[in-house]
C-alpha cells in the first residue's frame, strides 16, 4: 500500500463515518423533538416531557387509520407473496422465451413515478366501474408490493439449487410438496426479507394512494400529512417515532434471523 | 418434458396478469389519452401548450436540476461509503448497515418531517451553523432548492450505496495488487482498473436515484411547499385542487415518459459496459 492508498481509503472512512451520521440525523431528530415539552420543535427540547404521546391519543381518526394501514399491509403482501413465488418460481424454473422479460416488467413498477401509477389506476377503476375506495386501495398495494417481492425472490431463487427440488420427487414426492419442504425452509430468509420490505412499503406508501382514498377510508402516510397540514404540533413526532420503533423491531427480526448482510442483497 | 415447460410459464401468469392489467394497460391508456386532442384525434397539442407556458417551463427544468444534483450528491457520498462498507467488519459494519437499513425501513413522510424541522430558520441546523461560525445570523434553508436536494439525497442515499457495494464486494483485491506490481499508479490504477469495474453498479444506482428523485412528491411537498413546484406537484395540485385532470395527465405522461428513458437508457449503458468486458 502506498501512501496515496492510504489517503483513498482514510478518506473513504471518513465519508463512510460522514454517511452514518447524515442517515441516522433524521429519526434521531424525530426521536428528540417528540420527547419535547414545549409546543414548537425546539431543539434540544427544553425539558422532557410525555405529553405529546397522550395528545396523540386525543387525534381523532388515528387509530382507523393505524388499522386500514395494516390490514392493507398484511393483506397486500401476503397476496404478493404468493403470486410472487409462483412467477419467481417460473422465471427460475422455466425454459420458456422472454423470462427475462418477465423478471424486468414484475420489477420495474419500482422505477415508475408513483404519483403517475396512482393517476393512471384512478382513471382506470373510474373506467371500470369500481368506486369502493377499500378494493381500490387493496388492489394498488398489491401492485406496491409485488415489485419487492419479485426482486428479493428473483436473485434468492436464481442462487437455488433446483435440482434439490428433482430429488425430492425422485423420493416420492408430489411437486406442490417438494416446493413446500424443499423450496420454501431453504429460502426462508428471502421470504423473511421479502415480506418485511413489501408489508413497510405498503405501510409508507402515500403517492398511489392519495388518488383512491375516500373520506372514510385515510391510510396512516395521507393521515398524517393531513395533520401535518391542519395541525402540526410534535405529537406527529410522537407518532413518527412509533413508526421508527417498529422500523426497529422490524430490523431486529430481520438481522437475527436471516443476517444484515443478507437483507440488502435482496 | 414439452408439458413441464408450458407448465411452469402457467405459473407465471397469475402475477403477470395482475401487472397487465392494474399497472401496464392503465399506463398505455394513460399515454394514449394524452396524445389525443379535445376531439380525440391524434395530435401532440396538449404537450405543446404545455411547454408554451414559461411557469411550466420553469417547473419542468427544476425538477430535473434538482434530480441530477440529487444524484450527483448522492453518488458523491455513494462511492466512497460503499468501499468502506466493503472492507468493514466488525461494529463499522454492523453500524454503516444499520445506518442503511434502518432508515430504509423507516417511511419517507418521518424523514421528510425531521429535515423540514432541521431547516428552520430557528432550527437546530441554523444553531449549529452558527456555533461553528460559518454563518453570522440563521439563513433561509427551509423552501430551498439546496434544502430539497439534501433532504432528497439523504432518504435516496442508501439505493445508490448499495448497487455500488454490490459491484465493489467481488472486486477481486488481487488485481489492483497485480496492476501496482506491474508499476501502475494508484490514480492510474482508479481509472483505469476500479472505476470501470465499478461502473455498472454506478449507472445501476444513478438510474434509481435519479428516477426516483425526479418523480418524488412528499419530500418537496414538506421541504419546499407550495413556493418550489415541481412535476409531481403540478400533477397533485392538478388533480387534487384544480380538478384539471386534462392537465394532470398530460404532466403525468410526461414524467411516464422520463421515467422510461431512464430505465431504458440505464439498461441500454449497462448492456454496453456488461459487453465490454
Amino acid at each position: 500500500m502506498t501512501r496515496t492508498d492510504r489517503l483513498f481509503m482514510g478518506l473513504s472512512w471518513a465519508i463512510a463515518a460522514g454517511a452514518v451520521v447524515f442517515l441516522m440525523l433524521p429519526l434521531v431528530i424525530t426521536v428528540a423533538v417528540s420527547f419535547t415539552s414545549s409546543p414548537v420543535y425546539t431543539l434540544p427540547p427544553p425539558d422532557l416531557s410525555l405529553r405529546w404521546y397522550e395528545a396523540m391519543g386525543r387525534r381523532s381518526g388515528l387509530m382507523d387509520s393505524v388499522l386500514l394501514s395494516l390490514n392493507l399491509a398484511l393483506i397486500s403482501t401476503a397476496i404478493s407473496l404468493l403470486l410472487g413465488t409462483a412467477a419467481a418460481i417460473a422465471v427460475a424454473q422455466g425454459q420458456f422465451r422472454g423470462r427475462r422479460a418477465i423478471a424486468t416488467f414484475s420489477v420495474s413498477p419500482l422505477m415508475m413515478p408513483g404519483l403517475v401509477v396512482g393517476v393512471a389506476l384512478l382513471q382506470f377503476l373510474r373506467e371500470m366501474g369500481l368506486r369502493d375506495a377499500y378494493w381500490s386501495l387493496l388492489i394498488a398495494h398489491v401492485l406496491i408490493t409485488l415489485p419487492f417481492v419479485m426482486r428479493t425472490l428473483l436473485a434468492a431463487m436464481a442462487a437455488f439449487d433446483f435440482s434439490l427440488i428433482d430429488a425430492a420427487r425422485t423420493l416420492g414426492l408430489s411437486w406442490p410438496l417438494a416446493i413446500l419442504k424443499v423450496l420454501t425452509p431453504n429460502l426462508a430468509p428471502a421470504f423473511l426479507t421479502a415480506g418485511l420490505f413489501a408489508f413497510l412499503a405498503s405501510m409508507d406508501n402515500y403517492p398511489i394512494s392519495i388518488f383512491l382514498t375516500d373520506a372514510r377510508n385515510k391510510t396512516l402516510p395521507i393521515k398524517m400529512l393531513q395533520y401535518l397540514e391542519e395541525q402540526p404540533d410534535p405529537s406527529i413526532a410522537a407518532m413518527s417515532t412509533g413508526l421508527i420503533l417498529l422500523a426497529l423491531i422490524a430490523l431486529i427480526v430481520g438481522s437475527r434471523t436471516v443476517g444484515l448482510n443478507r437483507m440488502i442483497q435482496g | 418434458m414439452r408439458g413441464a415447460l408450458d407448465r411452469f410459464a402457467l405459473l407465471a401468469t397469475p402475477g403477470l396478469a395482475y401487472l397487465a392489467i392494474v399497472y401496464a394497460l392503465p399506463l398505455m391508456l394513460l399515454l394514449a389519452e394524452s396524445l389525443r386532442d379535445a376531439e380525440g384525434v391524434l395530435s401532440v397539442r396538449r404537450y405543446t401548450e404545455f411547454f408554451a407556458d414559461s411557469f411550466n417551463m420553469t417547473v419542468f427544468w427544476r425538477t430535473l436540476r434538482v434530480a441530477l444534483m440529487t444524484t450527483l450528491l448522492a453518488l458523491v457520498i455513494a462511492y466512497p461509503t460503499a468501499f468502506a462498507l466493503a472492507r468493514a467488519r466488525g461494529w463499522a459494519q454492523t453500524a454503516i448497515l444499520v445506518a442503511m437499513v434502518l432508515p430504509l425501513s423507516v417511511g419517507v413522510i418521518v424523514k421528510a418531517f425531521a429535515w423540514s424541522i432541521l431547516f428552520r430558520s430557528n432550527g437546530a441546523l441554523n444553531e449549529f451553523l452558527q456555533w461553528i461560525g460559518l454563518i453570522e445570523r440563521p439563513i433561509r434553508l427551509l423552501f430551498t432548492e439546496t434544502a430539497l436536494v439534501i433532504g432528497a439525497a439523504n432518504v435516496f442515499l442508501p439505493f445508490m450505496v448499495l448497487p455500488i457495494y454490490a459491484v465493489v464486494r467481488q472486486l477481486d483485491p488481487a488485481l489492483g495488487a497485480a496492476a501496482a506490481s506491474l508499476g501502475a499508479t494508484p490514480w492510474f490504477r482508479f481509472f483505469r482498473v476500479t472505476l470501470p469495474l465499478t461502473l455498472p453498479g454506478v449507472v445501476a444506482g444513478s438510474a434509481f436515484v435519479f428516477s426516483l428523485a425526479v418523480s418524488m412528491y412528499v419530500i418537496p411537498s414538506l421541504i419546499v411547499g407550495e413556493r418550489q413546484q415541481t412535476l409531481s406537484m403540478l400533477i397533485a395540485r392538478s388533480f387534487l385542487f384544480l380538478r384539471d385532470e386534462q392537465l394532470g395527465s398530460t404532466i403525468s405522461a410526461l414524467l411516464l415518459v422520463i421515467a422510461v428513458a431512464v430505465v431504458l437508457g440505464s439498461s441500454w449503458l449497462a448492456r454496453r459496459l456488461g459487453s465490454r468486458e
